[in-house]
């Protein structure tokens, strides 16, 4: 493995624990454990795991102009964000494409974001040049980040701070963890209940182990976090969304509050606009094939005629649902539900149909 | 007593007499993780080393399984298409993938005996 690939503050837990590390944008990341990525998922579902996604990044936006800012960058509505919620975004580009997808945390005296790993030079960039003369920009180097999902979640962290039961979802608090001031949110990015913790990097392992420690508790990898996220109809950036995809073709028009939807004032804003009054010429679906063949990203899907008219950009096997699940892009013609489409699969037809997301209905919990 | 060979693409092939049976190793299960769909020749398909033979895919990943010799397929593993998961829990057994009448025998004198492949592996790290 190379060298100069990044390494979490868990690294060293993961080595002990039998992780398989993968690279994975900049950094050596466990992609499965011992028990495999099937189990790894199932556990979710129905108990606890923890993942590792320290190599995400927390950037702070601070200062008064902080939300008028940040408004300029993206199209959710951060005036009517109340302290400590969060809410979900993304950074848009001229062309109504999509720079990457992002959580906001209204945080006092300003905003706390998390970035994707791949994306995170790139949106520090963006963010100096465009907006870098309204706000302090702090990037946060010295934690390590994990998300603690599944039903059980709450159970177990309640033993450590109980006032995690009180939390709603998307809100924010920080809690002692085993005296340890830890950022949590009630969030996260499998279709479950629970939290993501931002933990000061040289106590993350400590800590982690002492979760791990709680009998409902396991560790999984990149592998898991992935196939849990298909079945929950989260887009994945950089499969789903990139900057050739507009947010009302990715179905993400729910992100973009009504005041923006009116006002616009975000990069990209006249096309964005235009297709939420017109329609989007394609949609991001659920497909769900027939026989047992995973479709996987790439993969073209053809209609009754063999004209193809769509294309897979996420798929692979869902444990939960027991079969093979993909998200693909098609022509709007073909988005409704139960729309009977073959997947082209090494040179042969195999039938599917468009199925509304999740594939598994997910259990957050609203509180 | 027939003997098992394999490639360097972590095949193995049993051989009875003109008749191999194929399937990939415990290395190779290992490293594909939880097969959730593996697709078989079907018999009479003539396979020239090097083909694609089958199809298998983890959770994760799809992956081919090469021809290890020429020859012609005589029987798929049906039992892998409703249960996967027999490439991880018997890959030397009953997870085989397909039978083969070899048409070139002099292709298998290049194959490893069970040492080598043990060797190879290491050498993999």
């Amino acid at each position: 493995m190379s060298e100069d690939l990044k390494k979490t503050p868990l690294y060293d837990l993961h080595v002990e624990l039998g992780a398989k590390m993968v690279p994975f944008a900049g950094y050596s990341m466990p992609v499965q454990y011992p028990a495999g990525i099937m189990t790894e998922h199932k556990h979710t579902r129905a108990s606890a795991a923890i993942f590792d996604v320290s190599h995400m990044g927390i950037v702070r936006l601070m200062g008064e102009n902080a939300i008028s800012a940040l408004e300029s960058l993206l199209p959710a509505d951060l005036e009517s964000l109340a302290e400590n919620s969060i809410r979900y975004s993304f950074f848009t580009n001229d062309d109504g494409g999509i720079l990457d997808d992002l959580m906001i945390t209204k945080v006092p005296g300003g905003l706390s974001l998390v970035i994707n790993a791949a994306c995170k030079d790139a949106d520090i960039a963006h963010i100096k040049s465009k907006i870098g003369d309204q706000v302090e920009v702090e990037v946060e180097y010295d934690n390590a980040l994990i998300a603690l999902q599944g039903p059980k979640s709450v159970d177990v962290l309640a033993r450590f701070d109980a006032r995690c039961a009180d939390m709603k979802f998307m809100t924010f608090m920080t809690l002692e963890i085993d005296g340890v001031s830890c950022q949590v949110s009630r969030s996260g990015y499998t279709g479950e209940d629970g939290y993501e913790i931002a933990i000061p990097a040289d106590k993350a392992a400590t800590i982690v182990r002492r979760l791990l420690d709680e009998a409902e508790v396991e560790v999984a990898g990149l592998g898991a976090r992935d196939s849990l996220r298909m079945e929950a109809g989260l887009c994945l950036y950089g499969n789903d969304i990139d900057t050739t995809t507009t947010p009302i073709e990715a179905g993400l028009l729910w992100a973009i509050q009504k005041r923006r939807r009116v006002e616009g004032g975000f990069p990209g804003d006249d096309i964005i606009l235009k297709q939420i009054a017109d329609g989007a010429p394609r949609r991001l679906v659920g497909i769900l094939p027939e026989g047992r063949a995973p479709l996987r990203p790439g993969v073209e899907i053809a209609n009754a005629e063999g004209e193809v008219v769509g294309k897979v950009t996420s798929g692979g096997f869902g444990p939960s649902v027991g079969g093979p699940i993909a998200i693909a892009y098609v022509a709007s013609d073909y988005k409704a539900p139960d729309t009977a489409l073959n997947a082209l699969v090494r040179g042969k037809e195999m039938p599917c149909k468009v199925v509304k997301m999740p594939f598994e209905q997910k259990s957050y919990f609203r509180g | 007593m027939s003997e098992v060979k394999f490639s360097e693409d972590h095949e193995w092939i049993v051989v009875d007499g003109d008749i191999g049976t194929v399937g990939i190793t415990e290395f190779a299960q290992e490293q594909l993780g939880d097969v959730v769909f593996v697709e078989v020749p079907e018999e009479g398909k003539d396979l020239e080393q090097g083909d694609e033979a089958a199809v298998v895919e983890s959770v994760k990943a799809a992956s081919e399984v090469l021809a290890i010799c020429d020859g012609e397929v005589i029987e798929g593993n049906e039992a892998l298409v409703d249960e996967p998961s027999l490439v991880n829990s018997a890959p030397m057994g009953e997870g085989w993938f397909y039978k083969v009448k070899i048409t070139d025998a002099s292709q298998l004198e290049e194959l490893m005996d069970e040492a080598g492949y043990k060797a190879f592996i290491a050498a993999q790290g």
